[in-house]
């Protein structure tokens, strides 16, 4: 099984086994990570699963189509690195992906 | 959706984190629902240490229920995707969750709630997130196996279970639940007539534009509509629907009816205990009632509105969450968190609604973008140019940054908004 680790702002890490086929997104939720909230429950309409990959993470990953790219255009405070954990499918090659949650989501 | 009256809330208005109880005592959940699971989480997240517990009357733990007109009954997502938590996720919270348990009675004297079969769980505060039940149809015919509505997983199953094999569908309301079961429908090759009591969709929940481009998009694929249509009695042969009689008397083909024609708020206990109530529990800022010991959240609440000056009732998903949020934090003696913008969102076929604010009456209207193209957003302003609703379609930018406008009360000029040769980022420049 593969295993994300979802580093929060202000440093806690939390790495829990993700089922693959599941989305980063949901793998938080069910497990109770906070800092992911995930309001449309994977809809790509809220952006509150709003996430900073790690740079050799981020251009491993299926880039993000136009929909979540203008969702995380006007998120809150967006980085180079920022994707949709609801959009991102556990496979794998993600054994070891690494995400922060920003600093509104808490 | 928003059922709101032009009524000020001020009188009601505490400061939050100011009714912070003690943090040991018992928190009786009534309705395992998207509000009842959440705020259960949040109170242990935010330092809750006494019993949580949740009394639900459903088989299943709190689970979402927008898929269920969505990806769910589409075939999608499976049950494990519904639930808003992996079923040991509550144990190890030291969380309660009781399924298929009915709260029968609130016994405010003695500060406990009184199950269907007579025990009784004492609480020293009370959380009410009963949600809503389906507007039952009152005409003859109603009650027949065929007709159907669509609330709860049960309800799904059954339609999701008739849907494989009807060949002619009438939906009774055009409102969001009957038109995104309508292009599921279509999906999967059922006919599909949609009968509106108003002249138009979404009569209540949404702009004429985007109603228009709703009914455009479904007749483009094939569904039929009767507007201003009443239905006078369901139609059966050997106990099976046949179809729908009109007040005119057309009649619809049908084997099978979904009904959806709007919500309930279940406030039956909350009345019978002498809760203050109106269409809806009333509750202040915090989600309090007029008894210090209960609170309530989700559909069923009617609370203020801050942003629109008035209370209003609201069926979504970040309403609920969003109580949840505001009714742990006070609990649990936190800051109460920043104010939210209302949303909502709806998926039918391709296109992608999602709505910012709530649409009320008397504003000015301006589109962006061009509908026929399947992109656009309908702005709404006050007369003073502030922007009240975004309603998208296709559109995720205009949804993003007009929810930050409408937050912010940002006034916008209307020539400015409906550029388009304008970026979306430059229209506030
Ligand atoms: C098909 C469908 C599609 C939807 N789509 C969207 C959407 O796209 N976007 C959006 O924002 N919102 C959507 N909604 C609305 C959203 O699901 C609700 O706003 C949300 O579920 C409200 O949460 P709640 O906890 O207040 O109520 P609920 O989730 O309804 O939970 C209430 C629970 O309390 C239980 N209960 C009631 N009385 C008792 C009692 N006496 N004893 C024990 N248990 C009791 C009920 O059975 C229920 O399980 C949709 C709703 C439906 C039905
Ligand atoms: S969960 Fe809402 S956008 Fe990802």
């Amino acid at each position: 099984m593969p295993t994300v680790t979802y580093i929060s702002f202000s440093g806690d890490r939390h790495s829990v086994d993700a089922d693959i086929g599941k989305s980063v997104m949901e793998t938080a939720v069910s497990n109770g990570i906070p800092g992911i909230d995930a309001d449309c429950g994977g809809a790509c309409a809220c952006a509150t699963c709003h996430v900073i990959v790690e740079q050799e993470w981020f251009e491993r990953l299926t880039p993000p189509d136009d929909a979540e790219r203008s969702m995380l255009e006007f998120a809150v405070d967006p980085q180079p690195c920022s994707r949709l954990s609801c959009q991102l499918v556990v496979t794998e090659a993600l054994d070891g992906l690494v995400v922060h949650t920003p600093s509104t989501q808490r | 959706m928003p059922d709101a009256t032009k009524r000020a809330f001020g009188a009601q208005q505490r400061q939050s984190g100011a009714s912070m109880k003690n943090l040991e005592g018992a928190v009786v959940i009534v309705g395992a629902g998207h509000a009842g699971g959440t705020v259960a989480t949040l109170l242990r997240q935010q330092g809750w240490r006494g019993p949580v517990v949740v009394l639900g009357d459903e088989a299943a733990a709190p689970y979402q229920r927008p898929p269920l007109s969505k990806a769910w009954l589409k075939g999608e997502v499976g049950l494990d995707g519904l639930l808003l938590r992996k079923a040991d996720f509550y144990d190890q919270q030291r969380i309660e969750v009781r399924t298929g348990v009915c709260v029968a009675a609130i016994d405010r004297a003695a500060a406990a709630v009184v199950l269907s079969d007579g025990e009784r769980v004492p609480y020293e505060v009370l959380i009410l997130a009963t949600g809503t039940r389906a507007r039952p149809l009152p005409v003859p015919g109603a009650a027949l196996p065929g007709v159907l509505s669509l609330r709860s997983m049960a309800d799904a199953d059954r339609l999701k279970a008739a849907l494989a094999t009807a060949r002619r569908m009438a939906v009774v309301g055009g409102g969001y639940i009957g038109l995104e079961v309508a292009s599921v429908a279509r999906a999967l090759g059922v006919d599909v007539t949609v009968v509106e009591r108003e002249a138009r969709l979404l009569a209540r929940v949404a702009s004429p534009e985007i109603a228009a481009h709703y009914q455009a998009l479904h007749e483009a694929h094939g569904v039929r509509f009767a507007f201003s249509a009443a239905v006078e009695a369901i139609e059966q042969e050997a106990g099976r629907v046949v179809g729908v009689t009109l007040a005119d008397g057309t009649c619809i083909d049908a084997d099978l009816v979904l009904v959806g024609i709007g919500a309930v708020a279940n406030t039956d206990l909350a009345e019978a205990a002498g809760l203050a109530c109106r269409d809806g529990v009333v509750v202040d800022e915090a989600c309090r009632t007029s008894d210090p010991a209960i609170y309530a959240i989700g559909d069923v609440t009617r609370r203020p509105l801050a942003l629109y000056g008035r209370d209003g009732r609201l069926e979504s998903v970040q309403n609920a969450l969003e109580q949840a949020r505001l009714a742990a934090a006070d609990l649990c003696g936190k800051p109460a968190p920043v104010r939210e913008v209302p949303w909502f969102w709806s998926d039918q076929y391709d296109a992608k609604l999602q709505i910012a604010g709530l649409p009320f009456d008397g504003i000015s209207r301006v589109v962006r973008g061009n509908p026929a193209q399947g992109s656009f957003a309908v702005f709404h302003l006050t007369a003073e140019g502030m922007v009240q609703t975004v309603e998208a379609v296709n559109a995720p930018a205009e949804f993003m940054i007009g929810r930050q406008w409408i937050g912010q009360r940002h006034v916008l000029s209307a020539s400015r908004i409906a550029d388009c040769a304008l970026p979306v980022k430059e229209i506030a420049a």
